[in-house]
């Protein structure tokens, strides 16, 4: 049986199932975002909590996501089976980029426009909003990219824990030795990544200012 | 009158105690009034540009007074010590991502001036530096040459009618014909505005062709303070050594 003919027969549930893979990818990096960004602004006033949360955010990227899944379930609040839990672990693996991205780019910009805005009695509200925050948009935007195309890759595996999503396919076609299954659910999820890059890689293009 | 700006016993020395604590910056006392060019000559490391940082408080004195047209800076709100005090530096940092107009009228939007007199006072800013607001007004910093961007640098610095300049080797980045050009151009505008400066360089011949008095710093102190009639027959040593090399 061909993939197209199980789309036909399964639409209905197919698109559950790209909704939910989308619903969770969407969460867990607006999660990031808000989380990640003003962490990564913290980051350039406090130098010295660098080393220990980019090693932390190092960390969790290092879990096997797999195994990631699996410590979550017994904690209380976050974990057990379900939406929820692939959640925080998409969140936790989105972090990294997007704290990492926001400090480089706001470390990077050149020193001396600080010091001119500084000089000219810029608060450091107005130093960030008129210009740490859109010379560093590029970059932040491009660890957004990152994070959202490795979320659609990595929330295939919530489907383990019963998150849902594109995943359901492919561990039942891995289950039962049936690729055309497999193949299902892979095309979308791909096509997804594909589609994220695209459109981000657009964002970041339209957005940041470059010096050409 | 009170002076643009009053120094008494201004000191900085790095963070951190012990023997070794690196004093900067040691009792440094000048005046500066309306019109005047004070220039802060020194080698590398004499200890001229954290003087200035300690007037605008980029950096906190350890020890010492600065009062700007009379008033404590200590005392003052240190964003509203600054947007009264121009500030040039060699690097310029112009916003690259703000066209030239948005860099000159940055401080008066910042102080909440409204648009109309915003833009009158940054065409006022680019004529008064040499520049045509018709042509320059809307391009950004990396479409100008250098010596354009620091014209732009100098306008932004009066944009808010600043009483007192601060300027730290604003030409020094620049190919000499250009840095000859902005000198001669800068001598002329000195008497024009009337307001009080303080101008850090290194180059010994453009100290004593802009400044009306002449501090010369070395090891962060201040070693010499005399117009430049009285610095070229000056007896020390330091002195004599920039002058050896003018």
């Amino acid at each position: 049986m061909s993939v197209l003919a199980f789309y036909a027969r399964n639409a209905q549930e197919v698109l559950g199932l790209i909704w939910e893979h989308m619903y969770l990818v969407l969460i867990s990096t607006g999660t990031a975002i808000l989380i990640g960004v003003p962490l990564g602004i913290a980051l350039t006033r406090r130098p010295a909590w660098r080393g220990s949360v980019l090693g932390l955010a190092n960390v969790f990227q290092t879990v096997p996501s797999l195994a990631l899944f699996g410590f979550l379930i017994p904690l209380p609040f976050l974990g057990g089976i379900g939406a929820r839990t692939a959640i925080v672990a998409l969140v936790l693996y989105a972090l990294l980029p997007i704290v990492r991205n926001t400090y480089t780019g706001i470390a990077g910009v050149d020193p001396a426009v600080r010091e001119a805005g500084r000089g000219m009695g810029m608060t450091d509200g107005q130093l960030l909003r008129l210009v740490e925050l859109p010379l560093s948009l590029g970059v932040i935007l491009a660890g957004v990219r990152v994070a959202t195309v490795v979320g659609v890759g990595t929330a295939t595996i919530a489907a383990a824990i019963g998150a849902g999503g594109l995943g359901v396919y492919i561990f039942r076609g891995v289950a039962t030795v049936d690729n055309t299954l497999i193949l299902a659910g892979a095309l979308p999820a791909a096509l997804m990544a594909i589609a994220a890059d695209g459109l981000l890689g657009l964002a970041e293009r339209r957005l940041a200012w470059r010096r050409t | 009158m009170t002076a643009a700006l009053e120094v008494s016993g201004l000191s900085y020395a790095l963070p951190g105690g012990g023997p070794e604590r690196r004093a900067l910056v040691q009792d440094v006392s000048f005046t500066v009034g309306e019109g005047e060019t004070l220039v802060l000559l020194g080698r590398s490391g004499s200890g001229k540009t954290t003087t200035l940082k300690l007037i605008n408080r980029l950096l906190e004195p350890t020890a010492g007074e600065v009062r700007v047209t009379g008033e404590a800076a200590a005392k003052l709100e240190v964003t509203r010590l600054r947007r009264r005090i121009g500030y040039v530096i060699q690097e310029i940092g112009l916003f690259p991502h703000f066209t030239v107009e948005r860099n000159v009228g940055l401080v008066p939007t910042l102080e909440g001036w409204p648009p109309a007199r915003v833009a009158a006072r940054v065409r006022e800013m680019l004529a008064l530096v040499g520049l045509d607001a018709d042509t320059f007004g809307a391009r950004y910093p990396h479409e100008l040459s250098g010596g354009q961007r620091q014209r732009v640098g100098v306008a932004r610095a009066l944009a808010a009618d600043p009483p007192l300049l601060l300027l730290d080797e604003p030409f020094g980045a620049l190919d000499p014909i250009t840095r000859v050009e902005l000198q001669r151009e800068f001598r002329a505008l000195e008497g024009r505005l009337g307001k009080g400066m303080v101008f850090v360089t290194h180059d010994v011949r453009e100290g004593l062709l802009l400044g009306t008095r002449i501090g010369l710093m070395h090891q962060g102190r201040l070693v010499f303070l005399g117009t430049p009639d009285e610095f070229k027959s000056s007896e020390h040593p330091e002195a004599r050594a920039f002058m050896a090399a003018a």
